[in-house]
This record gives structure tokens, sequence and C-alpha cells, in this order.
């Protein structure tokens, strides 16, 4: 098929005002009705990329072809006129205000002049959530909605603008595997409409999946554009990574070394009181990794929120290494040797506005090996940081750089090299690899494998079944507060069935009984 | 006492004490829906009651002087929002400093328009009209309260209901939110954040001017040195209290213009003057403290850890 370029990128080069380089040579050709992947490491220059084009950084060489003419894009307000629209990596949407509010900021229909046509507004973004087959409930607030509808909210708000070339910036990082699909089948229904879609992701399934073509970057620099029934994942990854990657693990049987953590009719409530386990027991030994499968929000926050001393909000009892830990302090837990790594980055795993030195010492402050008594060893810290960037690979100027200007992907390598710098016992892993690149993500399962091997034990839960399958000693999948299955023969287990099981279909506990092992 | 309290002097007196406070309250929580902390509300009433005196003395008009004030308002606003937002000063700071130069700047201006340090007493300025209102004025209690108020305080009680009607009716509005709520956001969606809190900040001057214009041509017939006395601190809170909505606002400027005409009417006891002057600002800090806790409250409810 012979489609005509909608857009052109020519040789774009972006250097931040810290210095970074983070487009040193792009080039991205467009055609009409494509989806479009992006590819390439944490840190490569994929969101920076679609910064200039959406007219939020300005490009310092390189320029522009909208169907064949040079523009330029001073803007968002310009890219959206020219017909360009961007869902970004992180959620733009505005919580108080609902989804038909969202949907028309900035461009509200207006009656007598002076007012908000509210109705009409209303009626417009329902017109249009029915036109694409989103099925949505235009009045309700953005902050009660999941994040599933929210990522079609910003796709709804972008399409209203009338753009013909969407930018999706990772979009289904933080979907679950229906929601996923969800999204796929109307992303090639807007691609049948002759929408553009520029498509990043690090999974290169997905790719594979729903793709046409796919650009690979790779340090700034485009790798070439491939056609992508005809690469291979395992080329697509060299591509980006410069070696082969492997992603599945040659593992040893663990070997137990007796329970680390207990968990015992534990029932715990979320934020607003509604209670989201129901009388779950279960225990992990040093040298297993127990993965927890399920569809967000049936419990598994709230779970990881009471084991790590974040929530006290529960009855039952969590032991770790035989004591209680309700009346401990997190420190104390923490002294415990126990690692968590949180599953919403921003939120609670770093301090964007300090540096990555001080996000990576947040925890061991009072180590004497970094602190005397009034003052912080500085030489010590540093040599330490330096030792850690260097070993988790995290891509940055220097380690005094702010960590909310490092890549999505960077940020959650920092957060990792934090938690697993202290030697932990129990780890807990909430979406370890979410928005990570294919050789870091490789990286953070192989340090998981690692820690196992010496004894540690590992609650890892994921929302990526390929992370779960491939590293799980036993498997638990979460269902409405409550396991409603455990393998321990994870090789046998097939995604079908994990699927039942996650959606209740099955359910080997239904009748309040607990685990039989 | 109890007399005087359920008596129509009482709620006028209310009324005149929440005035001023009640402009200035509006203004706080335009600045706020917007992001921005405008601290500097004590400067602009400041300024606006001697502006207000001196221009309606030069143009012999209440509507001149008013007009001619609200432009310097907005403009002090404007000022405001170009160190904020161009230079990139610390919003606090910005309004020490204006609020600072208000002092200051006040005495030294009267002083060349007039000669006096102390107040414009020789400055024949026009104040704000009373409003009579023919028929209603016959009717017990009611007639005494709605007629024969200050057309200010009407004024404020109008722009309550218009400011309602702006932030949540209109585009403008909406916008005004949006870039309060998530500037990224907003900005992702084609509004410039900056032009949008230019226009908020100059809004705020704007309404915060039309309470200085009231202390002096309506509540006083003159300017005295210091005269807003705490009262923009004053809004400051109220607003926040209010959740900065024009309506919740506005409600926790009656409660402090009741604390302030209780204040008032003691002032006929034997209790010392200055423990009863005390009572707007320590209402102020019980109202603050109050208002903390049920935050606190609702936010451990929530579970924020
Ligand atoms: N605002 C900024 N100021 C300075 N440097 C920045 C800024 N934003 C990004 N960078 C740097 O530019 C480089 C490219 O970042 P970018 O966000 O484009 O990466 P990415 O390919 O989207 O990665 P990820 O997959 O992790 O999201 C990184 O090294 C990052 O640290
Ligand atoms: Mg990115």
């Amino acid at each position: 098929m012979a489609k005509e370029t909608v857009l052109e990128m020519q040789h774009i080069m972006k250097i931040y005002s810290n210095g970074v380089v983070a487009n040193e040579d792009v080039s991205l050709e467009l055609k009409k009705g494509e989806i479009h992947a992006l590819l390439g490491e944490n840190g490569a220059g994929k969101s920076t990329l679609m910064k200039v084009l959406f007219g939020i950084e300005s490009p310092d060489q390189g320029k522009i072809l909208l169907n064949g003419k040079e523009t330029t894009i001073r803007s968002p307000q310009d890219a959206i006129a020219k017909g360009i629209g961007m869902v970004h990596q992180h959620f733009m949407l505005l919580p108080s205000l609902t989804v038909a509010e969202n949907i028309i900021l900035g461009v509200e229909p207006r009656k007598s002049k002076l007012f908000i046509d509210m109705k009409q507004a209303i009626r417009s973004a329902k017109e249009i959530a029915d036109k694409y087959n989103f099925d949505i409930d235009v009045t309700a607030k953005v902050e009660e909605i999941p994040v599933g509808i929210k990522q079609k909210v910003e796709i709804l708000k972008a399409l209203y603008r009338g753009a013909d070339i969407l930018i999706l910036d990772e979009p289904t990082a933080v979907l679950t595997p229906q929601e996923t699909e969800e999204l796929f089948v109307q992303l090639e229904k807007l691609r049948d409409n002759g929408h553009t879609v520029i498509f990043i992701s690090h999974k290169l399934d997905e790719i594979k999946r729903i793709c046409d073509r796919a650009t690979i970057m790779r340090n700034g620099k485009s790798m070439g554009t491939y056609s992508v029934n005809e690469i291979s994942t395992n080329d697509m990854s060299k591509l980006m990574v410069g070696r082969e990657v492997v992603l599945s693990f040659e593992k040893q049987a663990p070997t137990l070394q007796g329970v680390m953590l207990e968990v015992k009719h534990l029932n715990a409530y979320n934020t607003q009181g509604v209670q989201k386990i129901r009388d779950l027991s279960f225990e992990v030994q040093g040298g297993e990794i127990l993965g927890i499968a399920g569809v967000e929000g049936n419990g598994q926050t709230e779970l990881v929120d009471a084991i790590t001393g974040l929530s006290r909000k529960y009855s039952g009892e969590i032991l770790l290494k035989g004591t209680d830990i309700r009346r401990e302090s997190i420190k104390a837990i923490r002294e415990q040797k126990l690692a968590h790594i949180p599953e919403d980055r921003m939120a609670s795993g770093c301090a964007a506005h300090l540096n990555i030195q001080e996000n990576m010492f947040a925890n061991q402050y009072t180590d004497a090996r970094y602190s005397g008594k009034f003052m912080l060893r500085s030489r010590a810290i540093q040599s330490r940081c330096d030792e850690l960037i260097r070993e988790y690979l995290v891509k940055c100027k220097s380690q005094k750089q702010e960590v909310g200007m490092l890549s999505g992907g960077n940020i959650q390598k920092v957060i990792v090299a934090r938690e697993f710098s202290t030697g932990p016992d129990v780890i807990i892993a909430n979406q370890p690899t979410r928005g990570i690149d294919v050789g870091a993500t490789e990286f953070i399962r192989r340090k998981l494998l690692e820690f196992r091997d010496a004894g540690c034990a590992v609650i890892l839960v994921s929302a990526d079944l390929n992370e779960i399958f491939s590293l799980s000693d036993r498997l638990a999948v979460m269902y409405k507060g409550n396991f409603s299955g455990i393998f321990t023969d994870v090789a046998h287990v097939t995604e079908e069935e994990l699927g039942q099981y996650m959606l209740g279909l099955k359910n080997d506990f239904a009748n309040g009984g607990v685990s039989h092992e | 006492m109890l007399k005087n309290i359920l008596s129509p002097d009482f709620v006028n007196a209310i009324l005149r004490a929440s005035t001023p406070i009640l402009f200035a309250t509006l203004a706080s929580g335009i600045a706020a829906k917007a992001g921005i902390t405008n601290m500097a509300l004590e400067g602009m009433l400041l300024f606006a009651s001697l502006f207000g005196v001196i221009f309606s003395s030069l143009t012999h008009s209440f509507l001149g002087g008013l007009l001619i004030t609200m432009a310097i308002g907005g403009l002090i606003g404007f000022v405001l929002a170009f160190f904020v937002l161009q230079l990139k000063t610390d919003e606090i700071l910005a309004a020490i400093a204006i609020n600072l130069i208000a002092t200051g700047g006040t005495v030294l201006l009267l002083l060349a328009v007039s000669g006096d340090r102390g107040a414009s007493t020789s400055i024949s300025s026009v104040s704000a009209p009373v409003i009579a209102l023919p028929f209603i004025e016959g009717i017990p209690f009611i007639g005494a309260v709605l007629s024969g108020q200050n057309l200010m305080t009407w004024l404020a009680l109008i722009a309550v209901v218009v400011c309602n009607v702006f932030l949540y009716k209109t585009p403008m509005g909406l916008k005004i939110r949006a870039v309060g709520e998530n500037k990224n956001a907003a900005e992702s969606v084609g509004i410039s954040s900056k032009r949008i809190q230019y226009i908020a900040l100059v809004l705020s001057g704007v309404l915060c001017s039309m309470g200085g214009y009231f202390l002096s041509g309506g509540y006083m017939n003159m300017f005295t040195k210091d005269m807003s006395a705490g009262k923009g601190f004053i809004a400051l809170a109220a607003s926040s209290m209010g959740a900065d909505t024009p309506i919740g606002g506005f409600l926790v400027t009656m409660l402090f213009g009741i604390a302030q005409a209780l204040g008032n009417l003691m002032q006929l006891t034997t209790i010392p003057t200055e423990l009863i002057q005390m009572i707007p600002y320590l209402t102020t800090l019980i109202g603050l403290a109050v208002y903390s806790y049920t935050v606190m409250k609702r936010r451990n409810r929530l579970g924020a850890h």
C-alpha cells in the first residue's frame, strides 16, 4: 500500500537547558492511516520528540513538514489547531471536573456568547464518545473513574479537538491486559477512519499486535523505521539496546529458608474505609518469589500498604520475621530489612524536586557509613551514588540532577536502586518494571532472582503476566480481596486459566475457605 | 445588650463591617482559584482607600473616583502578576513588597497631596452614596436594614453572585479553575496559564480596590494612615476557610462581620477597648485553627499517608 505521507520530522535536535542532548538527529515519517510505533530505551528521547511535535518544546535544529509543507509548531494550541493531539505519559486531567468538562476545556461551547453551554457540552461529549464507541459516563467526576477510563477520556479530549494525528505516550503502562485489548480495538477503528496514531510502548508484543511500522530510537538518534511484520521482537530490542536481550530466565529450583513474612486473617480497608481485603492468610518463605496477579483494584494496593506499614487500616496480624508490625514505625519495619518498590513512582516513590543523590539515600541517611553525628559524609555518599548509577544504568547528567527531570523509566531505576542497595531480606515489588525499557526490565528481573537465590523473600505484584510467569515460584491470583487461586506449578498454568481466576469465573476458595496447601 | 443585637442597627453594622472584607475575600478567591495566593490584598486595600479619596476629590464625582481607583487596583494586580509570572519572584515575597510599599507610600503620597501625615481631613472627597429605597423603607425592621445601605455594600453583595457565575458558568472561569488545579494539564489543551493568571490577578486587584474605596468613602469619609488594619489578611483567611468559593467566602465574611459588630457594641461596656479591638483578629485565628483542624481530619479520613 502506498499511503500518503502526512507528517515528517527531519533531523530534529533538542538540547535541554541543562545541557542534556535528548534528541540528536531524529527523523520520523508518518503516513495517513497507520499506527506508528516509537521505540527506545528509557531516556532515548521519545517523549522529548513528541513534545517537540506537540509544541511544548522547541527544537534547536531540524524541521517539521505537515502535508508536505514546512511548519513551525509554537505551542500546544498551535499543534491542536494543526490537527495534532497528544496523550501524555502522565495523566493531564483535572480530577475535580467532570469528564465532559475535561473534554471541552479550552474549546467550550457557548450560549449567548458569555456562558458555557453545559447541556451542549455534555451532548457533544456524548456524541464523540458514541462516535468512537467509547462507553463512558460523561457526567462523572474524573476523580471517581478508574485509570482505564481516564486513558479513554484523554484520547477523547484529543479527538474532540479534531486530532488527525494522535500521539499516545505509553498509554498502556497503567492498563490491565483487558483494558489494553479494549484500547487496541478502538485504535484500530481510528486507523480505519484515517487517523494516524503514534504509539509509544516498551512492550514489544503490543507493538507487534497493533502497529504497522516502528521507528526505533537509541540515545537520541533514530535507528531507522521498519515494517513491523518484517522485524522480529528480538531484532527490535537489539536495535534499541545495542545487544541481545533475554527476557526468559534460567531459574534454579528455590531453596526455601523458612518463613519470613506471615499474613494472618487480614481484613484491610482502603482510604475511603471500604473493605478491600477479606480474611486473607498466606506466608512467604525466604528464597521464593510469590507472584500476585489480578485485575487492578482487587486489594493489591491495600495488601502492599498494610505490609509496608503505610496503612494501619486493617485487622489481623502481619508478622515480619516473627514480629507483629502493627505497632512498628515504618522506619522500624525498614530496619527489619524490608524494601518496597511502590506502584506510583511520582506519588510515593520519589521526591521529584530533590536530586538523584538525595533520593537514593533517603532510606539510609542515618546509616553510620553515610552519616556522622551531625553531618552527612558527602564523599562516601557521592562515591556510593556513582556506583549505583553505574550499576543500575541510570541515564543522567550527574547525581545532582533533579529526579523530576529524568525520563519516566530512569526515575523508576533510581527508586529500584535505592530499595535494592540496602541488601533487603524481604522485597515488596509493586509493578517494578512499569514503564521500563526491555534492557532495564531484564536487569531488574535478574536482580529479583538474585535476591531470591540469596535467601530473600519476594512478593511481586504485577499486571504484566509475562513477568509474573517468568519469575514466580508460587503464583496467587487476587480477586475481590482474597486469593481465588494459588498455583505452585507455575509452568503449567495457562494465560487463559489465569484470566478466569482473575475475573472470578474460577475460584478455589469461594466458600471463604483458606488456602489448602 | 441583647436589645442592641436584635436591632436593625446591628445588622447594618455587620454589613458595614463586612463590606470591605467581602470585596477582598472575593479578590482572594479568584486569585486562589487560579493557583496564586494573593497576599498583597492588604496593600491593595490601603492604596485604594487613599486613591479613592484623591480621585473622587479631583473628579468631584463618586463614580469617577471609583473607576479610577479600580483601574489602579487592576494595575497593582498586573504588577504583582508581572513579578510573579514574568520575573518568577516568589508570590509571597512580591506581595510583602507591595504591602510594605503601600504602608510607606500612602503616607508619603498623602503628605505630598495634602500636607498631612495622618489623615486626609483637608481633602474634600466624595463618598459612595447611600441608597434609600422609597417604599421598602416603611416596612419595620426589614425596611431599616434594606434601605439606607451604602451603594458599595450592595455592589459587594452583587459581586458575590457575579463572581460565582463567572467562576462556574463562563469559559474564562473554567479556565481559571483548570489552571489553578493543574497548570500542566491546562496547558496541554492549549490554555496559556500565564495569560489566565494575569487576568485573574488583575481582576483580583480590581475587586479588592472596591473594598479599599469603601474604607475611605463609606465606612469612613476620609483616609487615615494604615486604615486597612489587617483586613486584607482577614480576607485571605476568610477566603481559604470558605474553600475559596464566592459563596463560602461570603458566609465566612459575614461571620467575621458579626464578630466585628459585636466588638463595636462592646465598646459601650466597661471592657478595655484594647481587648475589644482584638476581636476580629482573634476570630480569624480561631477560625483558621478550626478550619485547619477540619481539613486535617478530612485528610486523615481519606487516609493520605
Ligand atoms: N525537562 C527536562 N529538562 C532536562 N532534561 C530533561 C527534561 N526532560 C527530559 N530530560 C532528559 O532528556 C532525556 C530524554 O528524556 P525523554 O523523557 O524524552 O525519554 P523517553 O524516551 O521518553 O524515556 P522513557 O521511556 O523513560 O519515558 C533524558 O535523559 C532526560 O533525563
Ligand atoms: Mg517518556
